[in-house]
């Protein structure tokens, strides 16, 4: 059976969502994202440019919506006000398009989020028609309230956005996981390969990164690695790990049948 | 500035700048006028969407607060 992640209906076969921001050029972007094999990415809304040459290259043009599902965002936005303002645009730019990451900013300095806004955003937003995938707290509680909000999915931080500190809080992640049926996908902090790992053997359906890829060396094989890290981390936690034993060593190999014995 | 330059101008706020254009126009001759037509962007006037199927038939007026927007690269 394929082992889907599915989201409002929609079922993908990748469990990896990626950014799209801070990479070279449109080029590198594109071919970081193909090696990631990620299925939906995620878009900021911003004033265009006025003056600029309108025949320079877009995003779009690179990462053709036809191809991928855009995740429209509401980076940068510190009230709920601007976060719905910013995903009506979004809606009207993509062609009545509901699929939406909510994110409303505490501060500017820990980008952590304002959960009593974001819950406001979410009630609105989810009466509008959106299909909302919001970025929240480590918190159990609030992770219940989005869900009976009727947001899509919810998606705790596993550290400060950008950071790159991984998993700090495994703990909060699992009681997220068992608090709600919605899809849980980790967003923010992820650094490296075993940081998404982690992130699936403790029970996520997906994790959602930008910097750890686009920030890499090589970005195009860190998107590979990352790839791998998301499946790896899945199968693992399909098998079932071993039980920890924290007090008693056991040897893998006979007990019986040592040379001298 | 003329009476007669002052009705024939309009004068309005987009992207946060102050911007002058001739005066009829509606949001489709505006996008035209700054070299955006058939550009994926979208159109918020005085805080309320503006459909792509109504930039032709809404007329802008001294005073209006315009929003153009599109996607770029972000996570």
């Amino acid at each position: 059976m394929d082992d889907l992640l599915t989201i409002a209906g929609t079922s993908y076969a990748s469990r990896l969502l990626v950014g799209t921001g801070k990479y070279k050029d449109f080029a590198q972007t594109r071919e970081a994202i193909v090696a990631s094999g990620a299925q939906i990415v995620t878009v900021a809304i911003r004033r265009t440019n006025i003056g600029q040459d309108p025949n320079t290259p877009s995003l779009l043009d690179a990462l053709p919506p036809s191809e991928f599902t855009y995740l429209p965002n509401t980076a940068g936005c510190y009230s709920a006000d601007d976060a719905v303002r910013t995903l009506r645009l979004a809606r009207e730019l993509l062609d009545d398009h509901r699929l939406v990451k909510l994110e409303v900013l505490g501060d500017p300095h820990t980008l952590f989020p304002n959960m009593p806004e974001t819950l406001k955003a979410a009630a609105t937003l989810v009466k509008e028609g959106f299909q909302v995938m919001v970025y929240c707290a480590d918190d159990p509680i609030q992770a219940k309230m989005l869900e009976d909000i009727g947001c899509v999915a919810v998606m705790p931080l596993a550290s400060l956005i950008g950071s790159g500190m991984g998993v700090l809080n495994p703990w909060n992640v699992q009681l997220v996981r068992d608090a709600v049926k919605v899809p849980v996908l980790l967003d923010a902090g992820v650094g490296t390969a075993s940081d998404a790992a982690i992130a699936m053997e403790l029970g996520c359906d997906g994790v959602l990164m930008n910097t750890a890829i686009a920030l890499a060396q090589d970005p195009v094989r860190m998107a590979g690695a990352m790839k791998k890290g998301v499946e790896a981390g899945r199968e693992a936690f399909l098998a079932g790990r071993m039980p920890k034993k924290f007090y008693t060593a056991s040897p893998s190999s006979p007990t019986s049948g040592l040379i001298g014995s | 500035m003329s009476a007669q330059a002052a009705s024939t101008s309009l004068f309005l706020t987009i992207n946060g700048e102050a911007r002058a254009f001739a005066a009829p126009a509606s949001v489709a001759s505006l996008l035209d006028e700054m070299g955006l037509t058939g550009k994926r962007l979208a159109v918020e006037r005085n805080g309320e969407i503006v459909p792509k199927g109504l930039h032709a038939t809404t007329a802008l007026a001294t005073g209006d607060r315009l929003e153009i927007v599109v996607a770029v690269g972000g996570g």
